[in-house]
């Protein structure tokens, strides 16, 4: 019975990807047989850094700090991004304003942010947000200029010809296309915030994993950072496999049997 | 007279300062079909946007009093990620209906358009040039227009359906006196359908010829359709404009 669970759950793509994680453990462990544990802890004594973690209520707390921190940046980033990117898409003079200054804020390191931010901002959790916000909108907003510019003109021609009003003709014209360039620019967005949070929050030290990041490098504790840097993968993944995901595949389920498209 | 016809007045046209179309005149009473014959490139595509209220044109007026107007473009411009009857609901979103009422009506006249219930629930690319293009027609037919304007509607479809959609075109533009502009390259259906044949031609487009079929449509039969072809392959404007080799 569970025998056929397993077979059944590491099947087909699941096996590669499970192959793959394997591949990378195993380099690990042989990175630390040959470095030693001040430079390559092992993946056990990065797991049982990871249980003391857990059993010293450091984990908890700074999970939902930096989540909150990214999760809120990445909010208001989809939110004007997508607003300002959908409007420059269908106005010109808009676009040839925002673009360049799009192009510009890509340009400033992330770090140059969180730098700024921490001036502005001091200690508190606003300078995360607001990092998170400013290194990550741009790229929300130039994937939906680019989907809201993209969409085809006949279609809007037809929408128009049959007198569909505005509110429909944005949810059934609009949104799909622009969907598929927004979305895979979601994936990309809601990664990088999870990097500038633990980075803001190494700096300004108000709490979350970027703070435990910060004392394990001062105890020159190495397996405490890899735990740490392992919770932030895992994060990420958890958050992309649930959130991310399956809004794509909802959102894509007519693509199905098209050219080039898995069946 | 006003206020009861399509009356458009001196319509010309150019795109990027090239001039397509050059003094238009066309009157089309209500209940009417008009068919627009002419090459391919000639501007009909442009004509019957302009007629439509799509397309402002350079110059020229139309009046057009009509509250309903649909359109089956000359490519299905259906939605990709609707299904067949989402597309053909599409265009009753305007409407005072429930969204089941929208779904039934879509249904239903997907199956007047020969869509069963498997192709109304697949999406576009999963359905032949020949389905698209009546699924466009099922959701120009479903708004229950008093205009209609249909460019190259049956051209993809082989022949025995394309005469069926015909009659079915006929059929629901008689019973409820809808106003017909159809675009076409087969005189057949042109002589079938319409009531007055116009002819585009040359660079600029003008009307080179206007031809009135007296027979009510309902009245016409092979024999009559072939004999009006042949009467009007003898006219030199009307076999310009149909040199197979211009044709597409
Ligand atoms: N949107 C457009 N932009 C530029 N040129 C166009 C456009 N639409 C049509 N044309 C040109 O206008 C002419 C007439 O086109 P069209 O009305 O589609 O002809 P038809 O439908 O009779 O084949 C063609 O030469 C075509 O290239
Ligand atoms: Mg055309």
């Amino acid at each position: 019975m569970a025998g056929r669970f397993w077979r059944r759950f590491f099947s087909g793509e699941r096996r590669w990807a499970a192959l793959g994680i394997l591949a990378v453990l195993a380099l690990w462990e042989a990175g630390h047989r040959v470095y030693g544990d001040f430079v390559l802890p092992s993946p056990l004594a990065t797991l049982t850094a990871l249980g003391r973690l857990t059993l010293d209520g450091d984990l908890g707390p700074a999970i939902l700090t930096t989540t909150r921190d990214a999760l809120s940046g990445f909010l208001v980033a989809t939110l004007i991004g997508s607003l300002l990117g959908g409007l420059a898409g269908r106005s010109t003079p808009l676009r040839a304003m925002l673009q360049p200054v799009a192009t510009m804020l890509i340009g400033v390191p992330a770090i140059a942010w969180v730098v700024l931010s921490l001036l502005w901002f001091g200690g508190s959790g606003l300078a995360a947000t607001f990092s998170v916000a400013v290194a990550v909108g741009p790229l929300v907003f130039a994937a939906a200029t680019q989907g809201t510019r993209t969409v085809d003109g006949g279609l809007r021609m037809m929408a128009r010809s049959f007198r569909v009003p505005l509110h429909v003709r944005l949810a059934d014209v609009y949104l799909p296309h622009v969907l598929s360039y927004l979305l895979p620019a979601l994936g990309a967005a809601l990664a990088m915030s999870w990097k500038v949070a633990v980075m803001a929050e190494l700096l300004s030290g108000a709490g979350g994993i970027g703070d435990g990041l910060a004392a394990a490098r001062a105890e020159v504790d190495t397996a405490r950072t890899m735990a740490w840097v392992v919770v932030v993968v895992a994060l990420l993944l958890i958050v992309e496999r649930l959130v991310i995901e399956p809004v794509r595949r909802y959102f894509e389920t007519w693509r199905r049997g098209l050219p080039g498209e898995a069946p | 007279m006003s206020g009861e016809a399509l009356v458009a007045t001196g319509l010309s046209h150019g795109f990027a300062g090239v001039p397509v179309l050059d003094g238009i005149d066309l009157t089309v009473p209500r209940g009417g079909v008009l068919a627009i014959l002419g090459p391919s490139g000639a501007g009909k595509t442009t004509l019957l946007a302009i007629l439509g209220g799509l397309l402002a044109p350079d110059a020229g007026h139309v009046e057009r009093p009509f509250e309903r107007p649909a359109f089956v473009f000359q490519d299905p411009l259906l939605l990709p990620w609707r299904t067949a009857r989402g597309n053909v609901a599409f265009a009753l979103t305007g409407r005072r209906l429930s969204r089941a009422e929208r779904l039934g009506r879509a249904r239903s006249m997907l199956v007047k358009v020969g869509l069963g219930q498997d192709e109304a629930g697949r999406y576009p690319h999963q359905l032949s040039g020949g389905m698209r293009k009546r699924v466009a027609l099922a959701r120009a037919l479903a708004v229950e227009p008093d205009l209609m304007l249909l460019d190259e509607a049956f051209s993809a479809l082989d022949v025995g359906l394309a005469r069926e959609m015909q009659r079915l075109v006929r059929l629901d533009a008689q019973e409820r006196g809808v106003t017909v502009v159809l675009v076409t390259h087969d005189l057949s259906e042109a002589v079938r359908l319409a009531d007055e044949l116009v002819v585009l031609s040359g660079r600029p487009a003008h009307v080179a010829c206007r031809v009135a079929i007296g027979r009510p449509s309902r009245l016409r039969d092979d024999a009559f359709v072939e004999a009006e072809i042949r009467r009007l392959a003898a006219s030199e404007a009307i076999r310009d404009a149909f040199r197979p080799t211009l044709s597409g």
